[in-house]
C-alpha cells in the first residue's frame, strides 16, 4: 500500500515539533515540510533584542538541520492552498500534493490596522523591527514612553508586560530611569488578560513606578505631533511609543479562503482538525484557539495533531484531545522571571518572580532546539553553542512576508 | 416589553474575555454615532466589564438581556 503523503506548511515551532514526531511513524507516511525560506526563527527571542542583550542571528537556525532526517524539507513560498484537489500551490510555479496536510504558518504583526502605527510606533516582533527599536532606544535620552498593547490578538501575551519590566531595568541601568515616565497602556478593564495574574503585575508596576492606563483601545497615532489617541477619549503625548500591533493569520490563509475574518484557522479545540476538513489540522498561532498564541502551546498541541493523523491513516477515529495547555516564563525584572501554567480549564497561579525561573528560561532560550523531539544533530548542537546561526532573515518581518500580506489587504 | 433593536449583532459567543468586549468595542468603531450595537457572550464578565468600559468611554450601557444560553449585551454608540 502507498504511503500517505502528509505536508506540514510552516517550519517554525508547531511545524517542527509535529514533523519530528511524525518522522517516527515513516513506515505509513511520508512527511514534507513546507517552509518560505528554510529558516527556523526562534520568535521568543526576540524579546532582548530591543536592548542589545540577544543578538537576531542567534535566533536563526537553518530548519533542515532541525529536521528529522526522515522528514523532506521543500523551502519555497506557498500561494494557495487548495483544498478541495489536496494540493499547495507554490509562489513561484508548481504544485505538491498531499494526503493530509497540517497548517503551521504562525501569525503576522499587522501594525496598519491602526491609523499612523507604522509611522509612529515600535514593536519587537520581527528582526527587523526590533532592531528599528533598539536604534530608537539607543537615541533615547529620557522623556515619556507609552508602551503597551495596540490591539488584538497579538502572539505571547505576557511579551508587552516582559519587555515593560525589562525596560525600567535597562532605563536603570543608562541612568535614564529618573528621566522618563513609562505608561502602559492595554484595551482591558485590567492589566493582563487572565485575572490571576493581575495583581502580581499591578505590584511590580506600582513598586518600579510605572503608570497604567486601562481601557486604552488606541484610535490613532498622530505621529507627527506624537500622541496616540485612544477610542476612549485620552491622549498620550510620547517621546518613544512602543505599541504591540494587532495581529492577523498568515497570508496564505487569507488567500486560500479558509481562514476567519481575522484570518485565523476554525479549529476544533479538542482534536485541532480544521473544522469541516477531516484531512487537514492546524496547529500553533494559525488556529483560532481560545488559547495564547506562542510556540509553548503550539508544543503541547504537537502530540495531539501526531496521534489523530495517525489515527485517521490507520482507519481509526481521531480521539486524542488537546486540553488547552500552555506553559511560558514570564521575566519580571531584576534578572527575575515567574511562570505561568494553565489549560482550557484551569487558570495560572504565578509563583513568586524568582532568579531561578529567569535563568530556566535563559537556558531555554540558548539551547530551546535541544528540546525539538528526536535526533538533533551534533552539528547544529555544537553550532548552538560557538554561536553560529543562518544568515538568512527570517520570512516573518521580510520583505517578502509584507508584500504577500499587502496584496491580501488590496483584496480585502 | 418592547424588544431593542440593535443596527449591528456580534456574536461572540464561544470567546472569552477579553474576547466578547473585544468584538464590541471594535463594532463600535464601525457603527454611526447613536447605533446600538449587541454582542452575544457566554462569558459572566463580560457584562460588568462592559458597564465599566461605557462610564469610561462615554457610551451608553444600554442593558443585558438573558437569551438561550448567552447574553444579550446592548451599547449605544453616543460620540
Amino acid at each position: 500500500m502507498a504511503k500517505a503523503k502528509v505536508l506540514v506548511l510552516g517550519g517554525g515551532v508547531g511545524g517542527t515539533f509535529v514533523a519530528n514526531k511524525l518522522a517516527k511513524h515513516t513506515d505509513i507516511i511520508e512527511v514534507t515540510v513546507v517552509d518560505a525560506t528554510g529558516v527556523h526563527h526562534y520568535q521568543p527571542g526576540l524579546l532582548y533584542v530591543p536592548f542589545g542583550w540577544e543578538q537576531p542571528e542567534r535566533l536563526r537556525h537553518d530548519e533542515r538541520k532541525l529536521l528529522h532526517p526522515a522528514v523532506q524539507l521543500v523551502s519555497a513560498p506557498v500561494r494557495m492552498i487548495d483544498v478541495e484537489r489536496r494540493q499547495l500551490f507554490l509562489l513561484n510555479d508548481g504544485t505538491l500534493p498531499y494526503d493530509y496536510l497540517i497548517i503551521a504558518t504562525g501569525s503576522c504583526p499587522v501594525p496598519e490596522e491602526v491609523e499612523g502605527l507604522a509611522e509612529g510606533g515600535h514593536h519587537f516582533y520581527t528582526e527587523p523591527a526590533a532592531l528599528k527599536l533598539k536604534e530608537a532606544l539607543n537615541n533615547f535620552q529620557g522623556g515619556r514612553i507609552v508602551v503597551g498593547i495596540g490591539g488584538f490578538p497579538y502572539k505571547c501575551p505576557p511579551a508587552p508586560i516582559e519587555f515593560t519590566l525589562l525596560l525600567d531595568d535597562w532605563l536603570r541601568q543608562r541612568g535614564l530611569r529618573s528621566k522618563t515616565e513609562i505608561t502602559f497602556v492595554t484595551p482591558l478593564p485590567q492589566v493582563f488578560t487572565i485575572p490571576t495574574v493581575v495583581p502580581m503585575i499591578e505590584e511590580l508596576f506600582a513598586r518600579k513606578g510605572i503608570r497604567v492606563e486601562t481601557f486604552f483601545n488606541t484610535e490613532f497615532v498622530d505621529f507627527q505631533k506624537q500622541r496616540v489617541v485612544s477610542l476612549e477619549g485620552t491622549e498620550l503625548d510620547y517621546e518613544l511609543l512602543v505599541l504591540i500591533p494587532p495581529h492577523r493569520g498568515a497570508p496564505v490563509i487569507d488567500a486560500s479562503g479558509i481562514g476567519d475574518k481575522g484570518g485565523w484557522i476554525p479549529t476544533d479545540k479538542f482534536t485541532l482538525q480544521v473544522k469541516g476538513h477531516e484531512r487537514l489540522f492546524a496547529i500553533g498561532d494559525a488556529t483560532d484557539l481560545p488559547v495564547s498564541k506562542s510556540g509553548a502551546a503550539a508544543h503541547f498541541e504537537a502530540p495531539i495533531v501526531v496521534k489523530n493523523l495517525i489515527n485517521l491513516v490507520n482507519g481509526k477515529e481521531p480521539d486524542a484531545k488537546y486540553n488547552g495547555d500552555v506553559m511560558c516564563f514570564v521575566e519580571t525584572g531584576e534578572g527575575k522571571a515567574t511562570v505561568l501554567r494553565f489549560n482550557y480549564e484551569r487558570p495560572p497561579q504565578p509563583p513568586k518572580p524568582s532568579a531561578w525561573y529567569h535563568w530556566l528560561k535563559a537556558i531555554m532560550n540558548r539551547l530551546y532546539p535541544v528540546a525539538l523531539p528526536r535526533n538533533i544533530a551534533p552539528d547544529v548542537f555544537i553550532a548552538m553553542l560557538q554561536g553560529k546561526f543562518s544568515k538568512v532573515s527570517p520570512f516573518c518581518g521580510s520583505e517578502l512576508m509584507e508584500k504577500l500580506k499587502q496584496d491580501v489587504m488590496k483584496t480585502r | 416589553m418592547t424588544e431593542i433593536k440593535a443596527d449591528k449583532v456580534v456574536d461572540a459567543r464561544g470567546a472569552q474575555c477579553p474576547g466578547p468586549l473585544v468584538e464590541l468595542i471594535r463594532a463600535i468603531k464601525e457603527v454611526p454615532v447613536d447605533a446600538i450595537v449587541e454582542v452575544w457572550t457566554q462569558e459572566p464578565r463580560t457584562k460588568e466589564d462592559t458597564k465599566a468600559w461605557c462610564q469610561r468611554s462615554g457610551h451608553e450601557f444600554v442593558g443585558a438581556f438573558p437569551a438561550d444560553g448567552y447574553e444579550r449585551v446592548l451599547v449605544r454608540k453616543k460620540r
